[in-house]
């Protein structure tokens, strides 16, 4: 910046990234706790009191979580659960962002409060009569009344995000593909959708992340084992009278594995800019 | 290649009327331009014509056929957009390509004519390159030639000069109008800048409040406006206006001074008349109009001179290069023959 001397201007870096520094601490320190903790043997654990890191490690931890617990079929529970839902999700609500991006219908208003009225229950407020209903369809202790559920709780806030994505591509565009020879669906699919890939991956990866780390319907409506998503399965290493820490981090790391994974595939997606250039300067 | 054929066209957006009772034939190989202030309703026509806006009633004709309720694509017509509307993940030649490709046109047909269509326009070196890595300019080229590749029964055009710069604008206004000289494909466009018009038009359409005011080739409407409206709207600087009554074969003005009106005009004695003179043909003179300089603008070519007369703003382009200082009193006066007379309370014109 002109008129900064050199010492304001090394100050000023300075303060940014220790700015950065410590907010990169405060967000990472957590999952550094979790791994630590997950390779720390047993019996350090509490024993050698707070360190950055134990002066042994094990693995041991994550043996016992993958061959001694139901851990697997948690895990394929929840990429069930999760991936089911963010893939309907994510469909629902480019189509239904679509028609309130680009159409005047009757009640359009109307549709967009109801939307947003949904996001403003406490969630406890609605598990009772939730599991009622549930429970005469037939759909507690089963994935597929976990994906409904949560299919249902993610549209609204998805679908807004659709809309403001697409209210983002010109409508010019689908107008130009229109008279080129497309009809609307064409135009949808040609123009517009590669054109939104960013915002579908946005939406994918937040609906995805919902539902990968949601407790309390798991909770709700999942009994059995076999059902049981991983972070519901997690709760069964808090026992009556101890808490296994060492096998819950290390099932907690596994998890964080598939989010981790995911995000690196859609990140090419989430680049925006992709539109720019479409429409004049 | 077409005519089109508008009859009784009428548009309303909720309550609001955007175009009312619209007529208009436009011939095979015509190059017509709809002019107008914003908020006239020309875009709403045109994309009318394009089948992006459903009309409220009237009759659209492409060629002999109705087209009232087809859909834009089976209308064969191409559309400039103001915005270009370029596919932005789509490279030059694929953005060309794309009509001829969803037509599942033969390869070697879609290759010849995008290299045509490039060839013609300029854009040889730029087909790999995507939309964002263009200039406006550029950019303009290419919207231009995805039209013409598909070699459609007519060209539809919303300002697609308005997002350049004066220089490019008219370099472009130039190479639409040899494009259409060669291809003679019917063109309709839509522009608010009176240059374009006039340069580019067989026929002008001047539209105001979605009603056509006057329909002509350019020096027709700008020799014979047929109101008000269009007198002021065509040429620049604006026409001259005053207020009159008819006395004799004169008018006489607000401040008592007379000018003598042309011979064609049939006028009760009387009667509330409009006068208006076009800046190039007022001139200076021993007796007429008495008026004070306020303005001197030297423009090289001519000079524009604003004065206070008859109550009014007025001014006057001179080709010679008159001396003058503000404040000076001179005397205005125009030919008979070069006043535009309209009725006050109509709008009308009278001569
Ligand atoms: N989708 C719409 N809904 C409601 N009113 C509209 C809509 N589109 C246009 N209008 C109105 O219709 C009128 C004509 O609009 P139009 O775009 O045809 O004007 P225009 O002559 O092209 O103006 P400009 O020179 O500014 O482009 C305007 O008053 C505008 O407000
Ligand atoms: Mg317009």
């Amino acid at each position: 910046m002109p008129g900064q001397s050199l010492f304001q201007r090394i100050a000023g870096q300075i303060g940014l990234y220790g700015a950065v520094a410590c907010y990169v601490v405060f967000a990472l320190l957590p999952i550094y706790w979790t791994i630590k903790i997950s390779v720390t043997p047993q019996d350090l654990l509490y024993s050698e009191g707070i360190r950055l890191w134990p002066s042994r490690m094990t693995l041991a931890n994550y043996a016992s979580v993958l061959k001694a617990s139901d851990f697997p079929r948690y895990f394929l529970n929840s990429i069930i659960v999760s991936v089911s839902t963010a893939f309907i999700v994510t469909v629902v609500a480019s189509f239904a962002g679509y028609a309130l991006s680009r159409f005047r219908f009757r009640g359009k208003a109307l549709v967009s409060l109801v939307l947003l009225l949904t996001q403003t229950f406490p969630l406890v407020m609605v598990i009772p009569p939730i599991y009622r209903i549930m429970g005469q369809l037939g759909l507690t202790d089963n994935l597929y009344g976990l994906i409904i559920i949560y299919t249902a709780f993610n549209i609204a806030f998805a679908t807004f995000l659709m809309q403001s994505f697409l209210d983002g591509v010109p409508k010019d565009l689908e107008e130009a593909a229109m008279i080129d020879g497309c009809t609307r669906l064409d135009a949808l699919r040609r123009v517009i959708l590669p054109l939104t890939l960013p915002g579908m991956g946005a939406t994918v990866a937040f609906v995805f992340t919902a539902a990968w780390s949601e407790l309390l319907f798991g909770l709700m409506l999942i009994n059995s084992e076999s059902q049981k998503t991983f972070s519901v399965g997690l709760l069964t290493f808090v026992g009556k009278f101890a808490v296994d820490w060492g096998q819950m981090m290390a099932a907690s790391v596994l998890a964080l594995i598939p989010v981790c994974l995911f995000f690196l595939f859609l990140q090419r997606y989430l680049v925006t800019g992709l539109t720019a250039g479409a429409v004049k300067g | 290649m077409a005519s089109v054929s508008l009859r009784g066209i009428h548009k309303k957006f909720g309550p609001v009327s955007v175009l009312e009772k619209i007529d208009l034939d436009i011939e095979d190989g015509e190059f017509v331009v709809l002019v107008g202030p914003s908020g006239c309703g020309k875009s709403t026509l045109l994309r009318s014509i394009a089948g992006l806006e459903t009309i409220d009633g009237g009759e659209i004709r492409i060629g002999d056929r109705l087209v009232n309720h087809a859909a834009p694509k089976d209308r064969d017509i191409a559309m400039v957009f103001q915005s270009y509307a370029l596919y932005p993940h789509m490279d030059v030649r694929r953005n060309m390509a794309f009509s001829l490709n969803l037509r599942k046109s033969p390869a070697e047909l879609i290759a010849e004519r995008v290299s045509a269509a490039s060839a013609k326009l300029g854009l040889g070196s730029l087909l790999e390159r995507l939309p964002k890595q263009l200039s406006g300019g550029q950019r303009q080229r290419v919207a231009m030639g995805r039209a013409i590749v598909r070699n459609p029964k007519v060209f539809l055009f919303d300002e697609p000069l308005s997002n350049l710069d004066a220089k490019l604008r008219s370099t472009m206004r130039t190479e639409i109008k040899a494009l259409h000289q060669s291809l003679k494909t019917t063109s309709i466009y839509v522009t608010h800048d009176q240059i374009e018009a006039m340069t580019m038009a067989n026929r002008i359409v001047v539209m105001h409040d979605g009603i056509i005011q006057q329909v002509g080739p350019p020096l027709e409407l700008y020799d014979r406006p047929a109101n008000i409206f269009v007198a002021g709207f065509i040429g620049s600087p604006t026409m001259n206006f005053f207020d009159a009554v008819s006395q004799g074969k004169s008018a006489r003005l607000g401040d008592g001074s007379a000018l003598v009106l042309p011979t064609g005009a049939v006028v009760k004695e009387g009667r509330e008349i409009v006068i208006g003179i076009r800046p190039e043909h007022l001139r200076f003179s021993g007796e007429g109009l008495p008026g004070r300089v306020v303005v001197v603008e030297p423009l090289g070519m001519s000079t524009q001179v604003t004065l206070d007369a008859a109550g009014e703003r007025v001014t006057l382009m001179a080709l010679e290069r008159p001396s003058l200082a503000p404040g000076d009193a001179k005397s205005l006066t125009a030919r008979p023959e070069d006043i535009h007379v309209f009725d006050r309370s109509t709008g009308l014109r009278l001569n």
